[in-house]
């Protein structure tokens, strides 16, 4: 009965969420100066046009119809499953953010996983000789990948492997000039590198420093103290108390790094012209495509969401004082 | 007798570095020119009223104060210096620690796990369910977290943890209150029972009664130094204590009066000079302004002028 409670409270949050974010950006789409016609069709282009084409056009880019009636018509269809159609690329949004989501996916799993676990192994490195030389290096690290723009980070490595080492490509998700049936895994692969390991390297920093503080507590903590107390080592503590201890945090963090690794795939998936998710909310921005830009937000807003009620149900899963403490009511 | 010492902690001292208003720093000494003694089989009792220091006594003598503190004097185990090498290598085995409160156990890992030090072999985990059965723990102890228990139990399982091993030296801090008399009674039992086991166990409470009844020798801690060091036995009335603060604690019984002396105990940086306790003392004199010495008197060691001057006094250590 509890555990039914608690799903459909977020249920209900998600709905409320979704609805917000939709309302939110298409309003900014709305407030955006950009003309879809000039955007689109291009100065030149229009200039030679009779009105009757160009109205055509209007009407097509949806440029005379009020936003509340817009807005309205795609949430009528949205609510049916219907995400419409993408103006730009003239097929269903659902099928551009299929094939956009599987190139990106490789991309954002891989910074992922690894932000994870380098992170947390960065963290409980500082944490344990909090003060000495290796605290002091990943300390210096992170602060200054933290404070780097992901893009400009990715400039960088752009031209070291790229262009001087010449030992990865400069861009795109396969090799140009080849066709689609003879690209093979590793090709898919080679090219995800460097955009991968850039949202890596940003998104470590931060796992790491907020694991750092999390196990300096940690081990200031009254069971630290009692197990030193009690003769156990250092790797022992590390092992039975300080892992357990800061499972918790660390899985928070990681759910939550889920956003910023998205937000960050945005600017990387440009500077690599890699074909992702990311490059193709950027298109449709600046392009005018609300269908796609609001079907991108749904989506991501949907799987932001779904990382924290995992993180949230995984607490319930993990922590003694949730999982029994509940029991007892 | 000498070589039967088993803890010896000469004109011991811990200092905070403490920043204060920008970068000035300021040392600020909590435990000043201790002297304590425990000898093999012996109970001894370190009696003071919270906020005394009593808890840092412990952390010192197991070396686990935080790092802005700084220790002075000696600590001397077995008649040898008490080395940080040496320590790793004796406590949890030799020396014990039976800490404060439940906060002193890992939250997310279950009682009985911590008790046996995460050891996995069938013998620590019946000695573990001894242990509790010993200390009329519910039979499925073991198998709760820290925040399943009632604070007396809590306290229970943290003295069953200086039981897992032969200690020679328990050191325990506050080990009963928030317990029922009887649970706390049971609890310096077994403390009792460590001392005449052979054990030498250093107690430290706020709970003169209690420690009247079971130990050997009673200290009396006041704003972090030692004011009187005197056989439990001198404890059972006033005219055989001598410094007028153990002389007011005694009073304070409940059983004597629960009369309250004025005033309260200064802290850390409002240490008045000369004898500590000369704001309160209803005997001082203008010679109590200098440094007071730790001499023995009687059966007894004291830190009072007045004391000394009544005809008992020894020379100066």
């Amino acid at each position: 009965m509890k555990n039914l409670n608690f799903v459909l409270k977020k249920l209900i949050r998600m709905l409320l969420l979704l609805a917000a974010v939709s309302v939110a950006a298409f309003g900014l789409v709305s407030l955006s100066p950009i003309d879809p016609l000039q955007a689109n069709v291009g100065q030149a282009a229009l200039g030679s046009m009779s009105e009757e084409q160009k109205d055509k056009l209007k009407s097509y880019w949806g440029v005379d119809t009020p936003p509340v009636e817009r807005y309205l018509n795609w949430a009528k269809d949205f609510v049916r499953g219907d995400m419409g159609v993408s103006l730009l690329y003239r097929q269903n949004v659902s099928d551009v953010i299929a094939v956009k989501l599987v190139n990106s996916l490789f991309l954002l799993l891989f910074a992922w996983v690894i932000s994870g676990v380098l992170g947390l192994a960065l963290g409980i490195l500082a944490g344990v000789n909090r003060g000495r030389w290796p605290d002091k290096a990943v300390k210096v690290y992170s602060l200054t990948i933290a404070s780097t723009p992901a893009f400009w980070l990715a400039l960088l490595l752009l031209m070291i492997f790229a262009v001087w080492l010449k030992v990865l490509p400069v861009g795109l998700s396969v090799p140009i000039g080849m066709e689609a049936e003879s690209v093979t895994f590793l090709d898919r692969v080679r090219h995800a590198i460097l955009p991968a390991v850039t949202l890596s390297i940003t998104g470590v920093a931060n796992i790491a420093l907020h694991t750092r503080q999390k196990v300096i507590d940690v081990m200031e903590s009254e069971y630290v103290l009692f197990a030193q107390a009690r003769g156990e080592s250092t790797w022992q503590i590390i092992r039975h108390h300080c892992l357990r201890n800061i499972l918790l945090p660390a899985m928070t963090l990681q759910f939550a790094s889920i956003s910023e690794i998205i937000g960050g795939s945005v600017l990387v998936e440009q500077v690599f012209s890699y074909p992702g998710l990311g490059q193709a909310a950027v298109t449709a921005g600046t392009g005018s495509d609300v269908p796609l830009l609001l079907g991108i937000t749904m989506i991501t807003a949907l799987i932001v969401f779904a990382g924290n009620f995992l993180a949230n149900v995984l607490y319930g899963v993990v922590d003694p004082r949730i999982r029994r403490g509940g029991e007892r009511g | 007798m000498e070589e039967k010492i088993l803890l010896e902690i000469r004109n011991f001292s811990i200092s905070f570095t403490q920043y204060e208003r920008g970068l000035r720093q300021k040392e600020l000494t909590v435990i000043r020119d201790l002297n304590v003694r425990v000898r093999a089989g012996e109970l001894v009792a370190v009696v003071g009223s919270s906020g005394s220091g009593k808890s840092l006594l412990a952390h010192g003598i197991l070396g686990i104060l935080p790092y802005n503190s700084r220790c002075e004097g000696e600590i001397l185990y077995r008649g040898e210096p008490l080395t940080r090498r040496r320590l790793k290598k004796l406590r949890g085995r030799e020396i014990v620690l039976v800490p404060q409160s439940v906060a002193y156990l890992d939250p997310l890992m279950k009682v009985g796990r911590q008790v046996r030090s995460s050891r996995k072999d069938a013998e620590s985990k019946n000695r573990v369910k001894a242990l509790f059965r010993q200390a009329n723990l519910p039979e499925n102890t073991e198998d709760k977290y820290p925040f399943e228990l009632s604070g007396g139990m809590a306290r229970r399982v943290l003295v069953s943890t200086a039981r897992m091993g032969q200690p020679n030296l328990v050191i325990a801090d506050e080990p009963t209150p928030g317990m029922h008399l009887d649970a706390a009674k049971q609890t310096m039992q077994a403390f009792r029972e460590m001392a005449d086991g052979g054990a030498g166990v250093l107690l430290i409470t706020h709970d003169l009664e209690l420690a009247v009844e079971t130990a050997d020798r009673i200290v009396v801690f006041y704003a972090g130094e030692t004011l009187e060091e005197e056989p439990a036995s001198a404890f059972m009335q006033e005219e055989t204590l001598r410094h007028p603060y153990s002389k007011a604690l005694w009073r304070a019984m409940p059983a004597h009066g629960f009369a309250s002396a004025p005033g309260s105990q200064p802290y850390g940086a409002d240490r008045p000079e000369g004898c500590i306790y000369g704001p309160r003392c209803p005997e001082y004199t203008c010679a109590c302004g200098a440094e007071i010495p730790f001499v023995p008197a009687g059966e007894g060691w004291v830190r009072c002028l007045r004391c000394v001057e009544q005809g008992e006094g020894g020379e100066e250590t």
